[in-house]
């Protein structure tokens, strides 16, 4: 009876752009900060633009933290985009504290978030090309080298190589999406990628439909 | 790589897109949403629409017309006209806007751009300029001067220095227009760009002047513009995004080709 894909609202503009996307590919969505319904969720998708250290201080008003880590613990299809996967995080340089310490991310995932040296353009603006490095269902019928839709001056450097899912060239190659598990993130925006975007919110849809999908995913 | 961008503008007044020649002549050129769409399916890779109206009605409609586009449209979009406070940038993103172009305002009250861009990030903060060329005097080196009000007064500012203050301020990308060259076809002012392309790391796009597909290119590489706005080049029919993608990746640039039809 429930198979919705819940949008956590955290505080964030761009939500409606998110569920329009996935409402075009069939899905039934609620947009929501309530623990409950998250906790009932079939699929989650965590978007996020704007402030790492803002984002982490509405979570925490919210109470979010902790159902976030439990659904993902309990193997619930989870999709980080943009800002919502380098949350995912131990931390970020983005607002280096007092001491020098990294702003606290959700450490589900080890590694931190970093921002791109001097000399390149940043942000980091518009359509680059996505080179998976194994096949996943999440990239299902995309070929490597498609375009997608960036814009952020922070990336991801995951502890553990593996948990890279793909890579994109900006001057070097930067993690542009990650899986473990049940676990999915991407820093690109897929709700503002055209038909490529699509495709992968329809691939989410799929796994979230049938988890089985990620068996072989560890 | 990197994709060089193509992004058409849209005049939008009330609830209409419309053309013509500096605000002059408009004509009425069908509904917003059908023709971002239509755009979207050539391979736009993001959309401007440039709100032209600049009353309250006109704002209440473009609110309207940003979230049916937001609704139907899965590339990025941009808006801006009119835009002076975090309320109306957060009304606009929240309608389904995915970035706000400030031009008049920010000249007006810098902090707006370093509000907009703590409240909302960097990412959607763009800041148009409307640049100039000075009259040469004693100096030989060219310089340019940032007018404000869709180019009617000039603002007293180098454009160079207002840029890297854009910059500084948390701006996201600069959308550049040169009125030297603005409706000539004649193509953009190269040392404009590049100048400004040289004097900060944030994207700049690149505006006024285009009349034959060169010109794109000329921008994208002599002028280091990461994207050009493309106005009469599109509208008038001379070419599609396609015509000009395809001449861009024969040129050796990096470009999205719009995706096969199903």
């Amino acid at each position: 009876m429930n198979s919705k894909i819940v949008i956590v609202d955290s505080g964030s503009a761009n939500l409606r752009s998110i569920e329009k996307a996935l409402q075009k590919v069939g899905a039934e969505t609620a947009v929501t900060d309530n623990q409950s319904v998250i906790a009932q969720a079939k699929g989650i998708i965590f978007p996020g633009v704007g402030a790492f250290e803002q984002a982490m201080t509405i979570l925490k008003n919210k109470d979010l933290p902790i159902i976030l880590r439990e659904s993902i613990d309990a193997g619930i299809p989870f999709l980080g985009i943009c800002l919502g996967l380098q949350l995912l995080f131990t931390g970020s340089e983005e607002r280096k504290q007092a001491d020098g310490s990294f702003a606290q991310g959700l450490d589900v995932l080890a590694g931190q978030v970093k921002r791109f040296p001097p000399g390149l353009p940043v942000p980091h603006v518009g359509w680059n090309q996505v080179l998976p490095r194994r096949g996943h269902p999440l990239f299902a019928g995309i070929p490597s080298g498609t375009y997608f839709y960036f814009t952020h001056s922070y990336f991801v450097e995951p502890q553990e190589e593996k948990v890279t899912l793909s890579v994109t060239d900006y001057n070097n190659c930067f993690t542009s999406a990650v899986a473990e598990k049940n676990l999915m993130g991407v820093q690109f925006h897929p709700e503002k990628s055209g038909p490529a975007g699509l495709r992968l919110l329809n691939n989410f849809l799929n796994i979230v439909k049938d988890p089985s999908l990620l068996k072989g995913e560890g | 790589m990197l994709a060089k961008r193509i992004i058409p503008c849209l005049d939008v007044l009330g609830s209409r897109v419309v053309k013509g020649t500096r605000f002059l002549d408009l004509q009425d050129v069908g509904d917003p949403v059908e023709r971002a769409a239509y755009y979207d399916r050539q391979g736009a890779d993001e959309l401007v629409f440039l709100d032209i109206s600049a009353s309250v009605e006109g704002r209440n409609a473009i609110l309207d017309v940003v979230s049916r586009t937001a609704d139907a449209v899965f590339i990025p979009f941009t808006v801006g006209g009119g835009i002076d406070s975090v309320q109306f940038i957060g009304k606009l993103l929240q309608n389904g806007a995915d970035k706000v172009s400030i031009n008049t305002a920010a000249l007006k009250n810098p902090d707006l751009i370093k509000a907009g861009a703590d409240h909302f990030g960097s990412q959607c903060i763009v800041v148009a300029i409307d640049a100039r060329r000075r009259k040469a005097e004693r100096s030989s080196s060219s310089c340019w001067e940032v007018y404000s009000h869709g180019g009617r007064y000039p603002a007293g500012r180098d454009v160079i220095e207002w840029a890297v203050q854009v910059q500084e301020s948390g701006g996201g990308e600069i959308l550049l227009t040169s009125m030297d060259s603005d409706g000539t076809l004649s193509g953009y002012d190269l040392e404009l760009l590049s100048a400004v392309a040289g004097a900060v790391s944030i994207p700049v796009i690149a505006s006024g002047g285009a009349g034959k597909l060169e010109h794109l290119a000329e921008a994208l590489t002599v002028g280091r513009a990461h994207a050009v706005l493309a106005a009469s080049i599109l509208h008038f029919g001379a070419y599609t995004i396609a015509d000009i993608k395809q001449y861009l990746k024969r040129r050796g640039l990096p470009v999205r080709m719009p995706p096969a039809p199903a």
